[in-house]
C-alpha cells in the first residue's frame, strides 16, 4: 500500500459524524481544515420548510448536530440544510468545483466514484479511514488493477448514460470490477456532457469498483471554468496546463478491457435484487434454471421471490406503486429535463405515488427557472427540497411493500425499505412508467 | 485498534454471492454517532421475522452458529455502500474472520480496521471448507491465522492466503493507523510543500 495526499476529504453527516465525533474523542485535530468540505444532505428531510435538523431518521438530529458543530468549530468549509448552494454531496462537489481532475478525492459514502466524472481520482472510504485522513490528510491505498470500458457506436434517442452502465453491469456482473480502478473511453463517453458522465462513474461501485474516472478533456475544463471552489485567473491557466496531461497514454496497457456497443443499446431496467439482473426494457423475467452457474441461479430464484416475479413474465406493462425521480445517479438538471420532456401535458396515472428529489438546491433551482416544477407538479409528481431522500430506506416506511421505478443506484433488498422492490431505470423511463402506472417504454410514449 | 493473530472457532457458511452492506446493516439502524452498538441489528432482514422475534430459519439464529466467530461466503461479500457499522455490527456478533472468494473493496479495509481479517480463498476451498462444517453439523472448528496466512478445515487440511501486508501488520499488532502516519510527518509536510507549489489549487 502507498501512503497518497488526500487533496479533498467531503463528509456528511450519516458517517462523518462518527468520523468528527472518533476524532474529538481520541483528542487529535484536523490537520488540513481547508481541505475538508461537509455538506448536510443524507438525513435531513426533504419537505419544503424543514427545519435544521428535520429528519425521519430518529438519530437524524444528533448526527446532524454533530456534524454541523464540528464542522463550524474546525472552521470547514460547511454547506448546512438551508445554504443555496446545498445538495447531495456527489452532485454539489462537481457542482461547485471542490472536485477537480486529477484530485484525490475521499468521501465516506461508496459512491464518491461519481466525481470520477470530472476526472477526479475520487473513492468511498468507511469512518474510521475519514478519521485517519481527518488527522494526517493521507490515506494509505494499494494500488488497484486497469480496466478500460469503451462505449463504442452511438446513443439512440431516448438512451441515456443510465442505460449504457446498467448494460455494462449486466455484462460483466456485479462483482465485474473488484480490485479495479475503471477508466471510461470511446466515442460515446467522449460525446457526453458532465453529467452523464458523472452518473456513469456513479455506478461504478454497483459492478464492486472502488474508482471510475473518465479523463478529463475539453468537455471537463469548460464545465469547471468558473465554480466557486475552480482555481481562477492565471492559476486556472496553470491548472488546465497541468490536467490537460492528466491524459491516458497512447498504447496503455490494461489489465482488462471491456467493450459495450451502444449502437444497439435500448432503455434497460433492472429486475432483480442486483444491478447484474438487468434486461432492455422489451425483455422478459430471465428463468433462473437458465442462469450460467449455480450462484446467479440462486441469485435468480431468491429475486423472483423477492420481487414477486415469474421467470418470462414481461418487464413492460408491469404495474408499478411509486415513480421515483431523485439520487446522486441521476437528479441533475439534464435529468430533470428528460423527465419532464416526458412528463409534459401528462398525467400521473392515479393512484401512483411519484416523487421528484432534485439532487442539489442549485439543480432545483435552475429547473424552477425553466419551469420544470411547474411540469412535473401539473402531472402529479411531488416537488422536494434537495437531500438523498428515499434512496435508502432512513425511517420512512412510505414505500414498504410497494413496487417502485427509481432513478437511484441499488435494487438491493429493502434498500428503500421493507420488502420495497426497486427497479432501476433512466428518469425518462421513470417518467414514462409513472403515466402508465406500469413499467413503459418511453421509445413508445 | 484491536489486534488480531489467529482466530478458532465455529464457522457458519453463507453461501449466497454480493451479500451487500445493506443487508448486512440496514441503514435504518445506523443511527447515532457511537461507536458500538449496531450487533444486535446484523442481518437484521433475514435474522428476525416482522414480529420482531428470530428467524429459526436463519443460520445465526441455530446452535452451534449462534457462537459462530468464522464466516464462510461467497463472492463479492460486503459489497455496496460504505457503512462501516457492517464490519461494527459483525464484529459485535463475535465475527473475527471472514473466507471469502472476493469481497467488496471499502468493505475489505473497514474489516481490517475493526479486528476482522477478510480471508480471499478460491471458492472451491470455501466449498471444501463449508463440505466439511456441514458434515460436523457445524460443530468442526476453523482456524484462520493472520500470523502464518493460512486457514484451517476442521480435519485439518490447510489453505494458505495473503493478506496484504500492511493491514496484516496492523492488525497483528493492533497498532493505531493515525499514529502510524503522524510518525511519518516530515516526509509528507516535505511531500505537500513540493506539491502545494506544483498544484496550488488543491490546497
Ligand atoms: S443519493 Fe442515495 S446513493 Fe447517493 S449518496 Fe445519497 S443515499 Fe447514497
Amino acid at each position: 500500500a502507498d501512503l497518497l495526499q488526500i487533496d479533498r476529504l467531503v463528509l456528511h453527516e450519516l458517517s462523518g459524524s462518527q468520523a468528527v465525533r472518533a476524532l474529538a474523542e481520541a483528542g487529535r485535530v484536523p490537520m488540513s481544515r481547508t481541505q475538508v468540505y461537509t455538506v448536510i444532505e443524507h438525513l435531513i428531510s426533504t419537505l419544503p420548510g424543514r427545519g435544521p435538523t428535520d429528519s425521519v431518521s430518529k438519530s437524524g438530529p444528533i448526527m446532524i448536530e454533530t456534524t454541523r458543530r464540528a464542522s463550524l468549530d474546525w472552521g470547514f468549509h460547511f454547506i448546512d440544510y438551508n445554504d443555496p448552494r446545498q445538495g447531495i454531496a456527489h452532485v454539489v462537489a462537481p457542482e461547485m468545483g471542490i472536485a477537480f481532475p486529477g484530485a484525490t478525492l475521499v468521501c465516506c459514502d461508496s459512491h464518491t466514484s461519481t466525481v470520477g466524472g470530472v476526472g477526479a481520482l475520487s473513492w468511498g472510504i468507511g469512518a474510521t479511514e475519514a478519521e485517519h485522513v481527518l488527522a494526517t490528510q493521507a490515506l494509505a491505498q494499494s494500488r488497484p488493477k486497469r480496466m478500460r470500458v469503451n462505449f463504442t457506436g452511438k446513443l439512440a434517442p431516448n438512451v441515456y448514460a443510465k442505460d449504457m452502465v446498467l448494460a455494462l453491469i449486466g455484462q460483466i456482473g456485479a462483482q465485474g470490477g473488484i480490485g479495479y480502478a475503471t477508466e471510461f473511453a470511446g466515442p460515446v463517453i467522449a460525446n457526453l456532457p458532465i453529467e452523464g458522465r458523472l452518473t456513469v462513474c456513479n455506478m461504478s461501485i454497483e459492478f464492486s469498483c472502488k474508482y471510475g474516472f473518465v479523463p478529463p478533456d475539453d468537455v471537463t475544463f469548460e464545465y469547471l471554468a468558473g465554480r466557486q471552489f475552480s482555481p481562477k485567473g492565471a492559476m486556472w491557466d496553470a491548472a488546465v496546463k497541468h490536467w490537460r496531461t492528466l491524459r491516458t497514454d497512447e498504447g496503455a496497457v490494461f489489465d482488462r478491457e471491456v467493450t459495450v456497443d451502444c449502437n444497439t443499446l435500448v432503455p434497460q431496467v433492472t429486475w432483480g435484487i442486483s444491478p447484474q439482473q438487468v434486461t432492455s426494457i422489451d425483455g422478459r423475467v430471465p428463468d433462473p434454471a437458465d442462469a450460467a452457474d449455480s450462484e446467479a441461479r440462486q441469485l435468480g430464484e431468491r429475486a423472483l421471490g423477492y420481487m414477486q416475479l415469474e421467470a418470462g413474465a414481461s418487464l413492460i406493462g408491469l404495474p408499478i406503486d411509486v415513480a421515483y425521480i431523485g439520487s446522486c445517479t441521476n437528479a441533475r438538471l439534464s435529468d430533470l429535463r428528460a423527465a419532464a420532456a416526458v412528463l409534459k401535458g401528462k398525467k400521473v396515472k392515479a393512484g401512483i405515488q411519484a416523487v421528484c428529489i432534485p439532487g442539489s438546491t442549485p439543480v432545483k433551482h435552475a429547473a424552477e427557472a425553466e419551469g420544470l416544477d411547474v411540469i412535473f407538479k401539473e402531472a402529479g409528481f411531488e416537488w422536494h427540497e434537495s437531500a438523498c431522500g428515499f434512496c435508502g430506506h432512513i425511517g420512512d416506511n412510505r414505500f414498504a411493500n410497494l413496487r417502485v421505478i427509481s432513478t437511484t443506484n441499488r435494487n438491493f433488498e429493502g434498500r428503500q425499505g421493507p420488502l420495497t422492490r426497486t427497479h432501476l431505470a433512466s428518469p425518462a423511463t421513470v417518467a414514462a412508467s409513472a403515466i402508465a402506472g406500469a413499467i413503459a417504454d418511453v421509445r413508445k410514449t | 485498534m484491536e489486534a488480531l493473530k489467529q482466530v478458532t472457532g465455529i464457522a457458519a457458511p453463507m453461501m449466497r454471492i454480493n451479500i451487500d452492506t445493506d443487508q448486512i446493516i440496514p441503514a435504518l439502524f445506523l443511527g447515532g454517532t457511537d461507536a458500538k452498538g449496531y450487533g444486535k441489528n446484523l442481518f437484521h432482514g433475514s435474522r428476525y421475522l416482522v414480529d420482531g422475534s428470530n428467524n429459526p430459519e436463519f443460520i445465526l439464529n441455530q446452535a452451534p452458529y449462534t457462537k459462530a466467530q468464522v464466516l464462510l461466503a461467497d463472492r463479492n461479500f460486503g459489497c455496496g455502500s460504505s457503512r462501516e457499522r457492517a464490519p461494527k455490527a459483525l464484529r459485535e456478533f463475535g465475527f473475527r474472520a471472514i473466507v471469502a472468494p472476493s469481497f467488496g473493496g471499502i468493505f475489505f479495509n473497514n474489516c481490517y480496521r475493526n479486528g476482522i481479517v477478510p480471508v480471499e480463498l478460491p471458492i472451491e476451498c470455501v466449498r471444501e471448507i463449508v463440505a466439511e462444517v456441514e458434515a460436523s453439523k457445524g460443530e468442526g472448528q476453523v482456524t484462520v491465522d493472520l500470523e502464518a496466512q493460512t486457514v484451517k478445515s476442521p480435519s485439518g487440511k490447510t489453505y494458505p492466503f495473503t493478506a496484504p501486508a500492511t493491514l496484516r501488520q496492523m492488525l497483528l499488532n493492533g497498532v493505531d493507523e493515525i499514529s502510524l502516519t503522524l510518525a511519518k510527518m516530515t516526509e509528507i509536510d516535505a511531500f505537500r510543500s513540493k506539491d502545494r507549489a506544483a498544484r496550488p489549487w488543491a490546497y
